[in-house]
């Protein structure tokens, strides 16, 4: 016969990490419902970076190890992909766990090279990671078209538009193809022309990627979808078409 | 990014009158209705073989195994059915290849490379010749895994394969195509840079 109870899982402060995230998520993103199978850990590729895993990490959460979890650089190793939770037989919500472990950290103190490529899509709203201005992104596109109409005269009156008002597709680009790869817009142009597709680029918010949200900063991230939002809005585009 | 927005707009709140699509359904679509007329037969007999990359950010985390079979509908009718090899796992339980999330930028190289591990090995399994990634950071992970774990296996966008069976892949749009394709069903050949 037990003569005390044991107490497991001495937590170091009232409200911790987990009870916080818990608080912002859906049923509490079930974050108390492990049954520590390991299905999490077994198919994650982030399993022994950093000395970590998902189940890991998650039961440092439990057990109140917010310094730990601050200190680890694990949640920038995973990418968020979700697979923990889509194998998970309660659906714990592990990939927003870890997004929010980012956020712990000051803002200042996360990594460089996402840090720079948020601040970088806030400079212009283009939202581009690669600081193209409207007028870099209207020059290139311009100049690829005209140079690929006169060279391939099947698709002389191939277009592609930037705000064109009640096109029926606002499409976004990854900065990468208009800043250091152009000619790797032309396929797709190609196909929207043989497909009949009316579409557009906005000048404002055409470009696709988003730091923001990678690096955790809800602010930024908000702002950054906000202008491609507003000015698919404003043209009046039926279809927000991603291609990525 | 197809994720971000999707995310975005719930988690924000934001007003707006349109709906959020991703561009491989639409490939599909427009094979189906006949406006893309792809065919393989350039591939009839060269046989190259392909293998695709399931990007999480559209098929796991927005639209889940629909999009991945048009994913795999538009990429057997480009290269033909038979020279399409899935790797395992794929859809919905497919691996990241680690290059998303920001991984790419986050200054963790050796973790990133042997994350992808998986992914290369999954690659090399399929003995195929080319990897098809469709979104940036898939593409750009993908390439260096080819080249650091010594597979040289090229890496695509899906965009160049679809030109590429239609016949109007210029000689300046090949950039990812490996040598066994460089010269194949060139559109334009005379313009080459």
């Amino acid at each position: 016969m037990a003569e005390a109870v044991i107490k497991l899982g001495k937590r170091k402060q009232k409200s911790s990490f987990i009870d916080k995230v818990k608080e912002i998520l859906p049923e509490g993103g079930n974050l108390n419902a492990c049954l520590t199978c390991g299905a999490c850990a077994s198919g994650c590729p982030a399993t022994g970076l950093a000395d970590m895993d998902p189940r890991k990490f998650l039961r440092m959460a439990a057990l109140g190890m917010d310094e730990e979890i601050a200190a680890s650089d694990w949640p920038w190793m995973c990418t968020m992909c979700m697979r923990c939770i889509y194998v998970c037989p309660m659906k714990i919500d592990i990939p927003q766990l870890v997004f929010n472990a980012r956020a712990l950290r000051p803002r200042e103190e996360r990594p460089k090279g996402i840090l720079g490529s948020c601040d970088m899509a806030l400079k212009n709203d283009t939202t581009s990671a690669m600081g193209t201005t409207e007028e870099d992104f209207e020059f290139v596109v311009e100049d690829v078209l005209e140079e690929y109409r006169e060279a391939q005269p099947e698709f002389a009156d191939m277009e592609a538009p930037i705000d064109k008002q009640g096109a029926e597709f606002f499409l976004n680009q990854n900065s990468r193809e208009p800043v250091t790869e152009p000619d790797e817009l032309v396929p797709l142009w190609k196909i929207l022309h043989l497909a009949g597709v009316d579409w557009t680029y906005g000048s404002k918010g055409w470009a696709g990627e988003n730091y923001c949200m990678f690096l955790a900063d809800d602010d930024a991230w908000k702002h950054v979808t906000e202008m491609s939002v507003k000015q698919a809005n404003k043209l009046g585009c039926k279809t927000f078409l991603n291609t990525e | 990014m197809t994720f971000s927005v999707r995310a975005g707009l719930k988690k924000f709140n934001l007003e707006h009158n349109f709906e959020v699509k991703n561009l491989y359904e639409y490939y599909a679509k427009w094979i189906r209705e006949g406006k893309l007329k792809v065919n393989s037969d350039w591939n009839k007999d060269l046989k190259i073989k392909f293998t695709v990359q399931d990007p999480c950010q559209i098929v796991r985390k927005s639209y889940g195994d629909p999009i991945a079979e048009d994913l795999r509908y538009v990429v057997k009718s480009v290269v033909g059915e038979e020279n399409f090899v899935d790797m395992q796992p794929n859809r919905s339980n497919n691996y990241c290849c680690g290059g998303g999330g920001g991984f790419l930028q986050s200054g963790f190289k050796e973790e990133r490379l042997q994350y992808g591990k998986i992914k290369d090995d999954q690659i090399k399994a399929t003995g195929a010749d080319y990897c098809i990634a469709g979104c940036h950071n898939c593409h750009a992970q993908i390439h260096e895994l080819s080249e650091h774990y010594g597979g040289n296996y090229p890496v695509v966008h899906l965009w160049t394969l679809i030109c590429l069976s239609m016949g109007i892949l210029g000689p300046n749009e090949r950039e990812y195509l490996g040598d066994d394709l460089k010269e194949v069903n060139v559109f334009h050949p005379e313009t080459a840079m």
